[in-house]
């Protein structure tokens, strides 16, 4: 019963969103980069569920969105292609990067994990005949399923695109983590060796949640540069990375609902406040980010969940996850 | 290549080496005692290279001797580390060290992502450059190259000295023991009345102020610009996690090794140059996943 009043303001909300390009077109720019970053956070979600956290998965965003550009300036550029493109670069470069690093945890997790993604944006940056260097490529407007549109039309389809693979993909993720295998990631978190002890083999598992979480960002990384019609190496930097993982803790580390809320709060709040507060941004992120993990750990989810709590009485005060949200309450408007 | 290549490429290693474990060595006895990875390592080296610039620069423009250049670098050094380093450790870190490594990881890159732009607010995006030191100590001929005398004596010199410096102290000394004690068993540590909060502030402040120092000893060498601070410490965890973590002697023998291939890679390969340091650390970290001196952990069930 809990469970289908939690879900009414999610259901507006993604209602809400379907109407956007109808009733708020002015928001519609914001909220498709939001959706794509959501996918992509997607990714982070999934491998913050078994307790790991990677500094470096602007990695599979940037290098699905070059294969996009790149096949973007062949012949079969077709929106449909480029996503498949991007997915499929991405869910096998993670596999490469996946074997090697799901040896790790925590600390050289997430180090490696920003190595590897350096090493992709200084080839970015060196190997400029290919890439483009630092002013990167175009990425001309796409067909769809073969047919050609104009400007205004496509950004609409691109828009309904992404909020249906932002459903799609986030059913998916949802499906996967109360997997028999998703499980698993639970107790990776807290102690692996008790899984090798059943028989099983945390790497493995975790090189699939790998491949996954590539492939997620992957997508929402091709889906992002088709939106903006070019790709730089920004795309692959460590600021992006750690965007990814800031949106992801701000959501609500580890839940898919909170990857998709966190990415519209954090876009809706960059798009209006980066005009006079451009110079900190980052400034500001860092210290929010402090907040969230010192003072309400769970997120806009987290605190979601704990006012609806409140608003039922008691029951909830059993399983309290997050503390008194104060001041991260005001974040919501 | 020709020998005198070889040679250059050699002593550009070395001068190379020892900057990278000043910073390494820092990050390294952070991690030995807190069980911290400092993200923002790089940043402080950072701040302490535009420290020394600016003031520098300041310095020499009032008229006073460039030779103040010296003990300048271990002013910004101590100022990075008490500063920095300390507000770090009082008011963040020492909240976290109960919580899951995630979470600390998060904290450090949190500080991180700040300090990355206080560095833009303070310093701008131009690029600095103030190579006092360099010309003080001029230039000096070794196997029939000239070089200058600051990176080829003059670094490892320091290099070594806070090797040696950093080992008598931990092995010799009251204080270095305590540290050491923390170090293996925290709890234990502190049933026989070991102050453990206090050594925790005290080698986060020598941390970050050996990551500072190294980026004053960088300064007179390079152009102090945005993005130095990231660049090292993805090195200067390759180092370390070559190395082993927490390994002191460890991190003086992988920044050579990394120092080296990367300075052949500039005179062999150019466009290796950065992949080269983390190609060693990846090949390392196969074939030993706990790194080269380090050993394995302990599992626990």
């Amino acid at each position: 019963m809990t469970f289908s009043r939690r879900a009414i303001l999610p259901a507006i909300l993604v209602a809400a969103l379907a109407l956007v390009p109808i009733l708020a077109p002015f928001l519609q720019v914001v909220l498709i980069f939001a959706l794509m970053k959501g996918i992509a956070v997607l990714g982070v979600t999934v491998l913050l569920r078994a307790g790991q956290v990677s500094f470096g998965h602007a990695l599979f965003f940037g290098i699905a969105a070059y294969a996009g550009a790149f096949l973007a300036a062949s012949p079969f550029d077709d929106l449909v292609l480029l996503v498949l493109a991007g997915l499929v670069t991405s869910a096998v470069t993670g596999l490469i990067v996946g074997i090697f690093v799901a040896r790790y945890r925590g600390i050289f997790f997430a180090m490696l994990n920003l190595a590897f993604s350096m090493i992709f944006w200084s080839i970015l940056e060196k190997f400029y005949y290919l890439t483009g260097g630092a002013d990167g490529l175009r990425l001309p407007r796409p067909t769809v399923l073969g047919m050609a549109f104009e400007r205004g039309a496509f950004e609409d389809i691109l828009y309904y695109v992404a909020l249906g693979l932002a459903l799609l993909l986030g059913w998916f993720v949802i499906r996967f983590l109360n997997s028999p295998i998703g499980q698993l990631y639970q107790t990776v978190k807290t102690n692996e060796t008790r899984l090798e002890y059943l028989g099983i083999s945390p790497r493995v598992a975790l090189i699939k949640g790998y491949v996954l979480s590539a492939a997620l960002c992957g997508v929402g990384g091709v889906l992002m540069a088709t939106a903006q019609g070019i790709v730089t190496p920004s795309y692959a930097y460590w600021v992006r990375s750690g965007e990814m993982v800031f949106i992801a803790v701000l959501g609500g580390a580890g839940s898919v609902a909170g990857a998709f809320a966190g990415s519209i709060a954090y876009e809706l709040v960059r798009t209006y406040a980066a005009a006079f507060a451009g110079d900190i941004w980052q400034l500001l992120l860092g210290a929010f980010l402090l907040v969230i993990i010192l003072f309400a750990p769970g997120g806009l989810v987290g605190i979601y969940n704990s006012v609806f709590d409140r608003a039922r009485g008691a029951a909830g005060s059993a399983k309290r996850e997050t503390g008194v949200p104060k001041k991260p309450a005001e974040v919501r408007s | 290549m020709n020998a005198q290549l070889f040679i250059l490429a050699l002593f550009d290693g070395v001068a190379y080496a020892a900057l990278v474990f000043m910073v390494a060595v820092g990050l390294t006895l952070i991690f030995g005692v807190l069980r911290v990875l400092n993200v923002a390592h790089g940043s402080l080296y950072a701040i302490g290279a535009y420290v020394t610039v600016s003031a520098g620069s300041a310095i020499i423009a009032a008229g006073y001797s460039p030779v103040l250049a010296f003990p300048l670098m271990l002013v910004a050094a101590i100022l990075v580390g008490v500063v920095l380093g300390g507000l770090m450790e009082k008011l963040l870190l020492s909240r976290i060290y109960d919580r899951p490594e995630v979470l600390q990881l998060l904290v450090t890159f949190a500080v991180f992502m700040m300090l990355e732009d206080v560095q833009r607010l303070v310093w701008g995006n131009q690029p600095y450059f103030q190579s006092a030191a360099v010309n003080l100590l001029g230039n000096v001929e070794l196997f029939g190259v000239f070089y200058t005398s600051y990176q080829l004596i003059f670094l490892p010199l320091v290099a070594l000295a806070t090797l040696i410096g950093l080992r008598l102290f931990l092995r010799r000394t009251l204080t270095g023991k305590l540290i050491t004690a923390v170090t293996e068993d925290r709890e234990a540590a502190q049933f026989i009345g070991i102050n453990a909060e206090r050594v925790y502030l005290l080698t986060f402040i020598a941390g970050a102020a050996l990551a500072g120092l190294g980026g004053a000893l960088a300064s007179p060498t390079t152009s102090v610009l945005p993005g130095i601070g990231t660049e090292m410490i993805v090195l200067s965890f390759a180092v370390v996690a070559t190395a082993g973590l927490g390994q002191i002697e460890g991190a003086a023998v992988a920044a050579l090794l990394i120092g080296l291939g990367r300075s052949f890679a500039v005179y062999l390969y150019p466009e290796l140059q950065v992949l080269v340091p983390y190609l060693i650390m990846l090949l390392v970290l196969l074939v030993r996943p706990e790194g080269l001196f380090g050993s394995p952990a302990a599992r626990k069930i």
